[in-house]
C-alpha cells in the first residue's frame, strides 16, 4: 500500500513538473515583453534593462525556469504585471469561490447523472432508457456558455428573485451550477448506464434475482457497487473538463473565482497569471487524482493488488 | 416497439450531419440576406423576428438566419479539420504507444496523463494568444489539445491487435514495422478511429464554439455560432433571440456528430 501511495505521488510531482515545463515555455514564446508590460510603452532603454535585470530575463531560459519551480514550490508564483499583486495571492482570494461553485456543480451533475443511469439501466431496452439515452447525449451537446446565457435570459424574463450574474449567497449559485453540472450529468448517466448494464449480466445479480431480491433492491444495492467505482474515477478525470467549463460558466455569470482570473489574464497578456492559473489547475486536478485513487484503493482491494504486482 | 427499431441513432445523427453539409454547400443560394451587410432599416438595435427577417437582426442589421446558414461552413471546415488533426495526433502517439511498447509507450503515456490534467480550454486560449487568433491556429490549437482520448483508445486497440495470430504471422515472416502498422494495425484499427472521430468531432466544434465565444475564434468578419453568441451577450435582457438561435445551430451540430458516434460505438459493442 506504501509503495502504491508512494509511486502515485511520484507520478504526481511528474506531471506537475511535466505541466510547469508546458505553461514556461507558452509564456516564453507569448508575444509581449514583459518589462513593456510593466513599465508602460514609453518607457525608457534605461528602464527596461534595469527592469529586466531585477526579474533576471537577462538570465539563460534553464536558470529563469529553475528559479521559477524553485519558487513555485515554495508557493510564490510570481506578481501580476497588470494588477500588481502577488499570483499565489490573487488565486487563493479567488479559490473560494470557484471551489463552491464547482462542488456543488459536481455534487448536482453526480446526483442527475446517477439517477437518470440507474433508471435507465433498470429500464434497458424499454422506451424510457431509450428516451433518457437521446436525453443525456442532448444534455451533452449543449455548449456551457449558451446555456449560461439562456438561463440568464430566462431569469431577467421570468424569474426576478434570482440574481443575475456575481457571487451574493445561496441563490446566486443556482444558475452557474446547474450551467455546470447539466452536461456532465449526461456524461456520468451514459457511464454508468454502461457499468450497470454490465453489472447486471453477471451471474451474481441473476443469483439474487433468482433468490427474489427485488429487481430495484437489486440495482441500487448490488449492481449500483459495482458500477459506482469506475465513475467515480472517471468523476475524477473529468475535473480537468468541469475546470474547462468553469472558465465559461465564470465568464458568463461574472463569478468571482479563477476561471475569471484566468480569462482575463490571457486577454491581459498578465504572463504570471496565466502560468500560475495553469499550474494551480493542474496542481489541484492530480491531489484531488491522488485522492480518488487513494479512496477506492481503500474501497476495492482489488485495485490495490493489482497495482502491489 | 422501441425507438430504437423505428430509426437508429447512427442514422438520426448521419442525417442531421448531412443536413448541415447541405446547408453549408448551399449557404449562397439558401441565404436570404448578405451575411455580412447591412439588410434591416433597424440598425443599432437588435430587430425582433418578421416575416422579412425570420430569426431577427442583430445591432449592425444583418440578418441571423443568414449568418447562421454560412456560419455552418465555417463551424463544419473547422470542427472537421480540427478533428482530423486530433485523430492525426492521436493515432500516430497510439499506435506509437501500443506497438513500441516499453520505453517509448512509458514515456507517452505519461505526457499524455500529463495533457488530461491540464484543464484544455485554458490550454487552448493561452495558445490562440500566443499565436494569434486564425483560422489555421484554431485548428492547430484544438488539434494539440484534444488528442488524448483517442490516443488512449487506439493504444489500447493496437496492443490487443499486436497480439493476434494475423500480426504475428507477418511479423515471423519479417514484415518491417512501418509495413506492419500501415498494411496490418491501422485498416483493422480503421472501425474504431472512425467512432472515435465522430465523437471527437462534437468535442472539436464544442471547443470552437468557446475559443469563439471568447473572443479567440476565426477573425471577423467571418460569420461563427460561437461569435454571435458573444456579440448577442449584451443583449440577454432586450433580445434574448439573438443568442438562443446560433446557440441552437451549435447544438444542432454537436448532437448530429455525438449521435452518430455513439450509434456507431453501441452497434459496434454488440
Amino acid at each position: 500500500m506504501l509503495a502504491f501511495i508512494a509511486r502515485r505521488i511520484v507520478f504526481g510531482v511528474i506531471v506537475l513538473l511535466g505541466t510547469s515545463m508546458v505553461t514556461f515555455a507558452i509564456a516564453f514564446v507569448i508575444p509581449a515583453d514583459p518589462a513593456v508590460t510593466m513599465a508602460g510603452a514609453k518607457a525608457d532603454p534605461q528602464t527596461l534593462a534595469s527592469i529586466r535585470r531585477e526579474m533576471g530575463l537577462d538570465r539563460p531560459i534553464y536558470e529563469q525556469y529553475a528559479r521559477y519551480v524553485d519558487r513555485a514550490m515554495h508557493g510564490d508564483l510570481g506578481r501580476s504585471y497588470i494588477r500588481r499583486e502577488d499570483v499565489t495571492k490573487l488565486i487563493a482570494d479567488r479559490f473560494p469561490a470557484t471551489a463552491i461553485l464547482a462542488a456543488v456543480a459536481m455534487a448536482l451533475s453526480m446526483i442527475l447523472g446517477v439517477a437518470m443511469g440507474a433508471i435507465s439501466a433498470a429500464r434497458r431496452g424499454r422506451e424510457l432508457d431509450n428516451f433518457l439515452l437521446v436525453f443525456s447525449l442532448a444534455l451533452v451537446s449543449i455548449p456551457v456558455f449558451w446555456l449560461g446565457m439562456m438561463l440568464l435570459s430566462a431569469a431577467a424574463l421570468w424569474m426576478h428573485t434570482l440574481p443575475l450574474g456575481g457571487f451574493s449567497g445561496p441563490s446566486s449559485l443556482i444558475l452557474p451550477s446547474l450551467t455546470l453540472a447539466l452536461g456532465s450529468a449526461g456524461y456520468y448517466s451514459r457511464i454508468l448506464h454502461t457499468n450497470l448494464s454490465d453489472a447486471l449480466d453477471q451471474d451474481y445479480i441473476r443469483t439474487a434475482r433468482g433468490m427474489g431480491v427485488s429487481r430495484a433492491r437489486v440495482i441500487l444495492k448490488y449492481a449500483m457497487a459495482n458500477a459506482m467505482i469506475p465513475l467515480v474515477t472517471i468523476a475524477g478525470l473529468d475535473l480537468a473538463g468541469l475546470l474547462s467549463g468553469v472558465v465559461l460558466t465564470e465568464t458568463v455569470f461574472n463569478w468571482p473565482g479563477i476561471g475569471r482570473l484566468a480569462y482575463e489574464a490571457v486577454f491581459n497578456l498578465d504572463i504570471p497569471l496565466i502560468m500560475g492559473t495553469v499550474l494551480f489547475a493542474a496542481f489541484l486536478i492530480v491531489v484531488l487524482n491522488l485522492a480518488v485513487d487513494l479512496l477506492y484503493s481503500w474501497l476495492d482491494p482489488r485495485i490495490r493488488l493489482a497495482q502491489a504486482q | 416497439m422501441t425507438m430504437r427499431r423505428i430509426i437508429s441513432l447512427e442514422s438520426a445523427g448521419m442525417a442531421i450531419v448531412t443536413s448541415i453539409v447541405v446547408v453549408a454547400v448551399l449557404a449562397p443560394w439558401l441565404a436570404p440576406h448578405d451575411p455580412t451587410g447591412v439588410a434591416a432599416p433597424t440598425f443599432g438595435d437588435p430587430g425582433f423576428p418578421s416575416r422579412a427577417f425570420p430569426l431577427g437582426t442583430d445591432d449592425l442589421g444583418r440578418d441571423v438566419l443568414s449568418r447562421i446558414i454560412f456560419g455552418a461552413r465555417i463551424s463544419l471546415i473547422v470542427g472537421v479539420a480540427a478533428m482530423l488533426m486530433t485523430v492525426s495526433i492521436g493515432v500516430a502517439i497510439g499506435v506509437c504507444s501500443g506497438f513500441f511498447g516499453g520505453a517509448i509507450d512509458a514515456v507517452l503515456m505519461r505526457f499524455t496523463d500529463m495533457m488530461l490534467a491540464l484543464p484544455a480550454l485554458l490550454l487552448a486560449m493561452a495558445l490562440v494568444v500566443v499565436l494569434r487568433p486564425s483560422l489555421l491556429t484554431v485548428l492547430l490549437v484544438i488539434g494539440l489539445v484534444s488528442w488524448t482520448q483517442i490516443a488512449r483508445v487506439v493504444r489500447a486497440e493496437t496492443i490487443a491487435m499486436t497480439q493476434r495470430d494475423f500480426v504475428l504471422g507477418a511479423r515471423a515472416l519479417g514484415a518491417a514495422s512501418g509495413r506492419l502498422i500501415v498494411r496490418h494495425i491501422l485498416p483493422n484499427a480503421m472501425p474504431t478511429i472512425v467512432v472515435m472521430a465522430a465523437l471527437g468531432t462534437s468535442g472539436t466544434l464544442l471547443l470552437d464554439a468557446a475559443l469563439s465565444f471568447l473572443g479567440l475564434g476565426v477573425p471577423p468578419p467571418t460569420p461563427s455560432w460561437g461569435r454571435m453568441i458573444e456579440e448577442a451577450a449584451i443583449y440577454f435582457r432586450t433580445a434574448p433571440w439573438l443568442a438562443l438561435f446560433p446557440g441552437l445551430a451549435i447544438f444542432y451540430a454537436v448532437l448530429g456528430f455525438n449521435l452518430l458516434g455513439y450509434g456507431l460505438l453501441r452497434r459496434r459493442a454488440k
